[in-house]
């Protein structure tokens, strides 16, 4: 594939690293603002998408993004039956414990007990589950960029 | 009358994705046509959370209210979960789609669905 | 902790194939032939939690298992008067489709250990094989509307994946697309409908939703618009002529194991319609009566349509599997027609009459269904197997060296046909006693059509199971896992062969009393009571066995040593007694059933058309059929 011109492989270069932590951000404050794992995902995939078209990349390591995909999921699902543990699937057993993995307890303004904390250690397995979505996402989005593109301009067999 | 508007925006998007569907013979405008019909459907679920006239600003429940004016509140927050859902489900059709589409294209040399008829009566 | 897995059941059995399937490519990458075991042994832990389930849900009265995601055993929450989170919610009949998944999952999977053997790409199989199973249980399991459209969309993902799987066969590609694009719009319409819902009412809760649809004064436009879509769809993904199209296209690309569990997804759309049309909209029959007799006729007259079309497009068909497939559609008619007349007279006296009888047959016939169209699916695999072809005219032969496939072949093709004393025929006797007595005209054609059935039964048994071996026939016998996997499906169709009053206590008299709200069940016998009359199945067997000994010592009685002699061994053509070379002949398939298809050529001409292939064509006739049926709704 051809790379494009520098002004676009220059600004790539410089916006990879913004973008990709504007992604990051997204994901992690799931629980918080809008966004989450799949929105956060999306964002992180685009920007491989930008390296693909901008410089033309046609060697992508298929089987780390495989793996990392494969792993999202079954974290994902692993900490649903990890929750199984005290005695109901998919039950948050993090949250309102102490722990200092996302399990922060919050004292609430009188009147707004559930009210959106603005904490980010807080939420349970929910910002948990974030993150392992937006491994999967992304690794999944830039897996079908990378297939559906390359097949595209070379014709060769995807997997 | 105004706050109907997205509800006529609906009815045409669908409207336009389902004319592409059954009329349009080639498989990327019929890939592009269920996109238009994902949209109508998306703008028409995301359009329920804001029912009842009031509701202004976005769902997040806060301690901080911002005071948008008397009587308003949260837009529905269930809505948002089922839009955000069908966008996900939406782009792993497409995807799946488009591989299938360029894979009969790379097998036969079809582009046309009236051309795609190895499978029929 | 054993109480609490009981009460996480519906949720697990859900999640346990999601686990394997998820971690199917990580231990794919490391060995292939790991990753098989270890799907195998997901089957096979989810087939064992099903079967408990089922033994908790079935056994008790009108017992049902609900789980809230999330909510550690404290039950729905409400916020105002709107439940919050998503349930589950395991009934009768939603217990009675998961014992049919899993089953069918567990006899297909053994199959599919030599099917796929020699193909590439072995872990992606079983993974879409695993996702296609969580989701068949997630369509039945769920209680949440927008929950159905999400397990919805990942069966269709997911069997447009594995329909694809044979890469090398364009072919494959094309009917993996259609049955892509047809499914989507379906799912699309269906996302309608659950807007309208939720902008009425502000939830989606099946239950919940129920008792506002039932609560209102009358019925508003809304729901009856809803009523219509959701039926509608539904019944595309169960293969309702005329709505029916792609279905053929992706049974018969798709490989044999595969097919066999598309079939329980199809099922699993039939479930959803009767879900909505019982539960959702027949809480309160004085409100939607109407309504739900009009749904009843319009479940009739898709149930006439796809038996009747079903069966004549299957007798001239070429391909094996399509023409399985057309059948498949023939026998979806008679549960729709069966659960149809149910529910038009759902509250009315004539109910306890025939009504009841009606939707006990519908029910017992989805079982049976999925198991001998499961076997006879995985013989046709087997045949494709060996002969390397699917198409009819060139096979021949087969039998000499099948003759374990040869007989499941047989007991399936029985069963299907409706001859006593198969499953097929209890089922197909308590939906012909009830609709004749509903209407005899029906009654009549539900009859002929099974009659054609076994007609094009024995137009493929001739063609690939007799007369002399054809060129590029592979010789010997399947290997044994796939016969395994076929031993399966038929020991389950010989119990209930015979003990069909049995089953029926047990399991279809639960899910009847589910759907209709009623209760009540038959005594445990051996002896089936239809309205009318009884069946016993092991009276007719013991019949039977002495029929074939009086026969057989009837012959014995005769003269040994009369052969054909002379001109009755000659080959016989059509009245001209021609002289062949010494070849052995070999009649091809389509042959068979010449003059019968010729005599109707001015009904096949048409119909052959209306099956054009073109994708665009199959929107129009879903978007012409929605039409038809709101209006119906709406006007009527």
């Amino acid at each position: 594939m051809r790379p494009m011109s520098p002004v676009v492989r220059t600004i790539t270069k410089l916006s990879f690293g913004a973008i990709f932590l504007f992604g990051a951000y997204i994901i992690l404050h799931g629980h918080l603002t809008p966004g989450g794992g799949f929105q956060g995902g999306a964002i992180i995939a685009t920007v491989f998408a930008l390296v693909l078209v901008a410089f033309g990349r046609d060697r992508w390591n298929k089987k780390l993004l495989s793996t990392i995909e494969s792993s999202g999921l079954l974290a994902f699902i692993g900490l649903g039956f990890l929750g199984l543990t005290t005695g109901y699937f998919f039950y948050n057993f993090i949250a309102g414990t102490d722990s200092p993995l996302f399990g922060k307890v919050i004292e609430q303004v009188s009147g707004y007990e559930h009210a959106n904390s603005a904490s980010l250690l807080t939420g349970g397995t929910v910002p948990l589950m974030n993150l392992f979505v937006g491994f999967e996402v992304l690794a999944a989005l830039t897996l079908i960029v990378v297939v559906l593109g390359l097949f595209a301009f070379k014709g060769k067999e995807g997997d | 009358m105004l706050g109907e508007l997205p509800y006529f925006a609906v009815v045409a998007l669908a409207a336009i994705g389902l004319y592409i569907v059954v009329m349009k013979r080639n498989l990327i405008k019929i890939a592009m046509g269920i996109t238009l019909i994902e949209a109508g459907a998306n703008l028409f679920l995301i359009t329920l959370a804001y029912n009842g006239g009031d509701r202004l600003s976005a769902p997040v429940f806060t301690s901080q209210i911002m005071r948008l004016g008397e009587g308003s509140s949260y837009s529905l927050p269930t809505p948002h979960a089922l839009t955000l859902t069908s966008i996900v489900i939406g782009v792993a059709t497409t995807a799946l789609l488009l591989a299938f589409i360029m894979q009969v294209y790379r097998k036969f040399r079809i582009s046309e669905a009236d051309e795609l008829r190895r499978l029929r009566g | 902790m054993s109480g609490d897995l009981i009460d996480n059941l519906p949720a697990v059995i859900v999640a346990i194939p999601l686990l394997f399937a998820f971690a199917t490519p990580l231990i794919g990458k490391l060995s292939v032939k790991l990753s098989r075991l270890w799907a195998l042994l997901g089957v096979v832990v989810t087939t064992a939690l099903m079967y408990i389930l089922g033994w908790e849900v079935l056994s008790g009265d009108a017992v049902v298992k609900s789980y809230v995601f999330g909510a550690g055993g404290d039950g729905l929450p409400l916020i105002g008067d709107n439940p919050a989170r998503i349930a589950f919610s395991v009934d009768g009949m939603s217990a009675f489709m998961g014992l049919i998944m899993a089953t069918v999952a567990f006899g297909a999977v053994i199959y599919s250990f030599s099917f796929v053997r020699k193909y590439s790409g072995n872990d992606k199989f079983f993974t879409l094989l695993l996702l296609m199973l969580a989701a068949n249980f997630g369509m039945v399991f769920t209680g949440d509307l927008f929950n159905l459209f999400v397990w919805f969309e990942i069966s269709s993902v997911a069997v447009c994946g594995l329909t694809a799987f044979r890469s090398n066969r364009g072919e494959a590609f094309e009917a993996a697309a259609k049955y892509l694009i047809y499914s989507t719009v379906a799912g699309l319409v269906f996302l309608f409908a659950i807007g309208l819902l939720y902008g009425q009412y502000g939830h989606l809760n099946i239950n919940y939703l129920a008792g506002a649809i039932g609560g209102q004064e009358e019925m508003m436009m809304v729901d009856k618009i809803a009523l219509g879509l959701m039926v509608t769809v539904f019944a595309l993904k169960a293969g309702a002529v005329p709505i029916h199209m792609a279905t053929p296209d992706a049974y018969s690309e798709a490989p044999a194991p595969i097919t066999a569990m598309f079939v329980t997804a199809s099922q699993a759309g039939l479930y959803a319609v009767f879900r909505v049309s019982f539960t959702l909209y027949g809480g309160n029959l004085d409100i939607t009566g109407n309504l739900i007799h009009i749904a009843g006729w319009v479940l009739i007259i898709l149930g006439i349509l796809s038996m009747f079309v079903g069966v004549t497009m299957a007798l001239v068909q070429k391909d094996i599997k399509r023409l399985m497939a057309y059948h498949a559609i023939s026998q979806t008619g008679y549960m729709l027609l069966g659960v149809g007349v149910g529910l038009t007279v759902l509250g009315t006296g004539k109910f306890d009459e025939f009504g009841r009888t009606a939707m006990t047959g519908g029910i017992f016939h989805i079982f049976n269904h999925a198991l001998y169209k499961g076997l006879l699916f995985l013989t046709a695999g087997a045949l494709i197997y060996k002969a390397g072809t699917r198409d009819l005219n060139r096979m021949g032969g087969l039998g000499r060296d099948m003759k374990f496939t040869a007989i499941f072949f047989i007991i399936g093709a029985l069963a299907i046909s409706g001859i006593p004393p198969m499953n097929g025929f209890s089922s197909k006797l308590l939906i012909y006693e009830s609709v004749f007595s509903f209407n005899p005209v029906i009654g009549a054609i539900a009859m002929l059509v099974s009659l054609l059935t076994l007609a094009s039964f024995v137009k493929v048994f001739y063609a690939a199971f007799m007369g002399p071996r054809a060129k590029g026939m592979a010789r010997g016998e399947v290997p044994t896992t796939m016969l395994l996997g076929m031993a399966v499906l038929a020991g389950m169709i010989l119990v209930f062969t015979f003990a069909p009053a049995l089953v029926v206590r047990t399991l279809v008299d639960p899910a009847v009393n589910a759907l209709a709200g009623s209760t009540g069940r038959t005594d445990a016998s051996l002896t089936l009571l239809t309205g009318q009359g009884y069946w016993n199945a092991i009276v007719f067997g013991g019949a039977m066995v002495l029929a074939v000994i009086i026969t057989l010592m009837v012959r014995m009685l005769g003269n040994k040593g009369t052969t054909a002699k002379g001109e009755g061994k000659k080959p016989y053509l059509f009245g001209n007694s021609t002289e062949i070379d010494g070849r052995p002949i070999v009649i091809p398939g389509s042959n068979v059933y010449w003059g019968f298809t010729k005599a109707l050529e001015r009904y096949y001409r048409p119909v052959e058309k209306f099956h054009s292939g073109i994708v665009n064509e199959y929107v129009f006739w879903f978007v012409s059929t929605l039409g038809v049926v709101i209006l119906a709704m709406v006007v009527l």
